[in-house]
């Protein structure tokens, strides 16, 4: 067994901390090549982590890095050095830790690659950069071990595929790495024992106490839609009075600045509240962090930034506002609270409509039943592959039977075919195209059996795009004439803006003026019906365990458990129309504001609901009911158009439905959205740079022209290939929509009203309307520029 | 004997702009038909764009666009049977881009060539003159009209191409053709070309303030420059 340096022992002992026996159990398998721990928050698990290090390093440590820590945050890493600083220094122990993510400046870059630091604490996309480098074997040389901090978090995205090919690659240039995962949430640790290495022992510690959580009681009911819990605001502020620290969780960073801008007009007592997330500056994000280490905050507002790791022992209330939508990222922010070893945590839930109330009431009863959701994600996607190989010639040249066989040793990627990989290898080098290649401008070349980077230069734009995150551009808000901005918008609304519209920020309603300099104006607007502009965020789809159990609230005969104002909606819900069931699909059909619209409660979750839309406006648009457009929630799609539909159930058969997936596919928009993710992973097209996109002339074109061209020309080309399989088992989510229909069967039910029902006001006012282009289209754009011209006096 | 275009009920509708006492089909592909004198004009083919960024070390790109750009421009003339052609400029992506043509590419553009009079006007992209028939020109006069690859200020009853315009309605943005009193701006015909927005600066200052932008698409619609 690996024994603790004498000098760390005594500092433990001074400190009167005695090691959690899960922390004890790690030094013992210090030499094991790979260990899952799972243990709660609060338990020590990033100091377990680091034991065996610790141990293994000494006081006087040889110089040359030693472990690598990666986090999926920034902000975790700069308090992971923190937070290893105080045990180091306090048993002076020579150990250097350095972290580096994006956020690190040039020249300490420049020092790490050249002198590196003991142990490295990163990120995904810092890492791979790292490793694009020429000097990476020499900057790698004798890493004895990789630590995975919230491995699970990483493991649900292609950050993780990202990752554990880069480990893969590590372990190739050190065959003695080891491998340590630690997590406090895991609803499958055989998989995710498996994603991290193939032979991984598993280490459960200690659960802990059950966690106090329970439903905000407030005086004002929540809204009937929207977002934000700004409702809540004077409960809110009378819990973080009665408790030392209180994190405040929204789902999206638009909230959370709106609820704190709110929050701060009624903190009379002048409480001392911080705001944390991605968007912010690194300066405002370290200044709250640590102003909150120091115990000076009473309260942070904040988003996913903060949903992992951060170890802030006086944080003793966690508000979550707004529906969880998943019962493991709900806990996980329980978890926030109380980083004491076994002291319950305390939570309280804030839904932001009634809807959510119902989701919210639905993920109390799961809290409490100990389910989790999760479902299992398919093979690594290729897309991903496709860059690992560009980054991987960036640092020099390669044999493709080794990266093959290296390759296949990522849990992800353990069924890989050696004709997927050359696929993905042609794809880098030729652009794999089936009618003509790039005969004398290969990406890539093959020179004595290896392969390399024809034009050396290339290797500066590939690193530039590296990484498996796609940022949502957006523009600031701004009223026509004013300084200070409203707030954002995504690039990707603004873009579907015309003058004269009206949308929704920061609790006004403004109307689109133009943009100017990456500025949308607007100027305030007393419009009735405004659009509503709202980050889409990361969108994660209710689980089915949540849709389930709220169809089984709805079917109750009354609700004493839900607050009163809940309970009379579902009431009058169910006394103007009805109310959703398990056994039958429930629609509902009115007219509103000159539209027809078509109400679909599937509760499929967000994906597979935007894929209906996108199959039955498909349908409706065959049978001359000219759709325009549909929106989608966790709950529903609602679908407007210019005609009404009376027959329903031809347009959700599923035979028909599925017959013509593939063509229905292929030309919708978020085919072109996954399309145009999968071609930046890729490599095949660059990002937008903020600076680039200022200059004036546009030199890019739409990824849309590519998709369209691939279409036609390139049918089977790799890139269409991965975009399907990506969208089917992402976006699209069909098999919700199957396990949908084979549970309602033939039970298909239209009620037909004269106006909105109390459960479809919610959806008129969600994010993220997808366009329906066609002859619906066709004749207002018609209808439109005829006002148009009529309007300057032009027809 | 002249034999007028064909329109039937599948054939794409055109916008008629009378421009200078000549009446001129602004087409849903984004080329300009001439019918008295039958004469087709398209702008910024930017043929070999994407074989200059492979050339460059950057993306490779489906090398599609060659084809796609021949094959709108082949059911035009055959839709419009127009005698004479005019290339406003950018129509090659640089001086390599011929050398790169594939050779069925070179001979279908050959064969559209063939029996018209075939005018290349000289745009900052193209290198000159290069080896492929037609006649090589900085700017052609046609009375009224004079076509060129620029707008130049001052100019009367000038159809010019360079900006790519494009223009959003109804929330979608289509290439656009740019019309005011004195001048015509024609969109990009080639496939892979950028756009620039209609309210952009360089075009708010170039068109006067009564100025149309006519979208292309399935459907050719005016309306009024945004701004």
């Amino acid at each position: 067994m690996t024994t603790l340096p004498p000098a760390l022992a005594d500092w433990f002992a001074t400190k009167g901390w005695t090691l959690h026996p899960h922390q004890l159990d790690m030094l013992a398998r210090a030499a094991d090549p790979a260990t899952l721990l799972i243990a709660p928050t609060g338990g020590g698990k990033t100091l377990a982590g680091f034991l065996p290090t610790l141990a293994e390093l000494g006081p006087n440590p040889a110089p040359g890095l030693h472990t690598l820590y990666v986090s999926p945050l920034k902000a975790l890493t700069a308090d992971i050095r923190r937070n290893l600083g105080r045990p180091i220094e306090g048993a002076a122990l020579k150990i250097r830790v350095e972290d580096r993510t994006g956020d690190t400046t040039h020249t300490q870059r420049r020092r790490q690659r050249a002198d590196p630091p003991h142990i490295l604490l990163t990120t995904p996309e810092s890492l791979a950069l790292l490793l694009s480098y020429e000097d990476a074997p020499r900057i790698f040389a004798g890493l004895q071990r990789i630590i995975v901090d919230e491995i699970h978090a990483l493991a649900e995205s292609r950050r993780g595929d990202q990752l554990v090919l880069q480990i893969a690659r590590l372990q190739s240039l050190n065959p003695q790495l080891r491998r340590i995962g630690l997590s406090a949430t895991v609803e499958n640790p055989p998989a995710l024992a498996r994603f991290l290495a193939p032979e991984t022992t598993i280490l459960a510690a200690d659960p802990g106490p059950d966690p106090d959580i329970s439903m905000l009681d407030t005086e004002a009911p929540p809204p009937w839609s929207g977002g934000g819990g700004r409702y809540a605001i004077p409960a809110i502020l009378n819990e973080v009075t009665r408790h030392k620290t209180t994190l405040i969780f929204h789902n999206t960073r638009a909230q959370a600045e709106l609820f704190f801008h709110d929050l701060w007009l009624a903190n009379t007592e002048d409480l001392p509240i911080g705001i944390h997330h991605g968007s912010l500056s690194r300066e405002q994000r370290e200044r709250v962090e640590q102003a909150m280490t120091a115990g000076a905050l009473r309260a942070v507002v904040c988003t996913g930034s903060l949903d992992l790791g951060l170890d802030w022992g006086d944080v003793d209330l966690v508000i979550q506002v707004g529906a969880p939508k998943n019962v493991k990222r709900l806990v996980q922010r329980i978890g926030r609270a109380n980083h004491r070893y076994n002291a319950p945590s305390k939570a309280l839930l804030v839904p932001a409509n009634r809807f959510e109330v119902v989701e919210c009431q639905a993920a109390l009863d799961a809290v409490r039943a100990h389910t989790l959701d999760g479902e299992p994600r398919g093979p690594g996607p290729r897309d991903v592959l496709c860059q690992h190989i560009l980054a991987t010639a960036c640092a020099g040249p390669f044999d493709a039977e080794a990266l093959y066989a290296e390759v296949t040793t990522a849990g992800p990627y353990a069924a890989l075919t050696r004709p997927e990989f050359d696929a993905c290898l042609d794809f880098t080098a030729t652009g794999g195209y089936a009618l003509k290649a790039y005969d004398r401008w290969q990406r890539l070349k093959q020179t004595h059996g290896r392969w390399h980077l024809r034009d050396p230069r290339a290797a500066a734009l590939i690193r530039q795009n590296l990484g498996t995150i796609i940022d949502i551009e957006t523009l600031k808000v701004r009223l026509r004439g004013h300084g200070a901005p409203l707030g954002e918008v995504e690039e990707s609304f603004a873009a579907t803006l015309t003058p004269g519209d009206t949308f929704l920020i920061g609790g006004q309603i403004v109307r689109y003026e133009g943009l100017r300099e990456m500025t949308v104006e607007v100027s305030r607007s007393p419009g009735r019906d405004p659009r509503v502009a709202v980050f889409n965020g990361t969108k994660f789809a209710t689980s089915t365990l949540l849709a389930d159990r709220i169809l089984a609230i709805f079917q109750q005969p009354s609700w004493p458990e839900l607050p009163a104002h809940t309970a009379q909606w579902l009431s009058l819900q169910r006394e103007v129309s009805r109310l959703p069931d398990p056994h039958s699909l429930l629609l509902e059909s009115f007219p509103h504001d000159g539209r027809e619209h078509l109400a679909v409660y599937g509760f499929a979750g967000r994906n597979a609901q935007q894929t209906l839309g996108l199959l039955v406006t498909k349908q409706m648009e065959s049978q001359g009911l000219a759709p325009l457009g549909f929106v989608a929630t966790d709950y529903a799609t609602l679908i407007w158009g210019l005609d009404p539909v009376t027959d329903p159930a031809p347009l959700f058969d599923l035979a028909t439905l599925r017959d013509g997936l593939d063509t229905w596919l292929s030309g919708n928009a978020v085919m072109k959205r996954t399309f145009r993710n999968t071609a930046i992973i890729a490599g095949l097209i660059e990002r937008a740079h903020q600076g680039r996109r200022k200059s004036g002339r546009q030199a890019t074109f739409s990824s849309d022209i590519l998709y369209d061209t691939l279409r036609k020309y390139d049918p089977d080309h790799l890139l269409l290939q991965i975009t399907r399989d990506e969208a089917l088992r992402g976006l699209i989510d069909f098999s919700r929509i199957e396990a949908l229909l084979a549970r309602v069967g033939p039970n298909i039910t239209l009620v037909r009203r004269p106006r909105v029902t109390p459960l479809a006001a919610p959806l008129f006012f969600e994010p993220g309307r997808i366009p329906v282009q066609g002859e619906g289209r066709e004749r207002l754009a018609s209808a439109q520029a005829q006002a148009l011209m009529e309007a300057a006096g032009l027809a | 004997m002249p034999r007028a275009p064909r329109q039937g009920i599948t054939q794409p509708m055109h916008h008629a702009l009378f421009f200078h006492g000549e009446t001129l089909h602004l087409m849903p592909s984004g080329a300009l038909f001439w019918p008295a004198r039958k004469t087709l004009a398209v702008s910024d083919l930017h043929f070999g764009k994407s074989e200059r960024l492979a050339r460059r070390g950057g993306s490779l790109l489906p090398p599609y666009e060659t084809q796609a750009t021949l094959e709108k421009l082949d059911r035009d003339l055959e839709y419009t049977r127009a005698d004479s052609v005019i290339c406003l400029g950018d129509s090659f992506d640089d001086l390599a881009a011929l050398d790169g043509m594939e050779e069925s590419a070179r001979l279908w553009l050959a064969r559209l060539m063939a029996g018209k009079d075939w005018t290349w006007i000289t745009g900052n992209h193209d290198p000159g003159p290069i080896e492929i028939g037609g006649t090589h020109r900085a700017d052609l006069k046609v009375y009224p009209f004079t076509f060129r690859h620029i707008a130049q200020a001052g100019e009367k009853a000038e159809i010019s191409g360079h900006y790519h315009p494009k223009a959003r309605l109804a929330g979608q943005t289509k290439p656009c053709f740019l019309a005011d009193a004195n001048r015509l701006v024609m969109p990009a015909y080639g496939v892979y070309t950028g756009g620039l927005r209609a309210h952009d600066a360089a075009l708010t200052a170039l068109m006067a303030r009564d100025a149309l932008a006519i979208l292309t698409g399935p459907r050719v619609l005016a309306m009024p420059m945004p701004r």
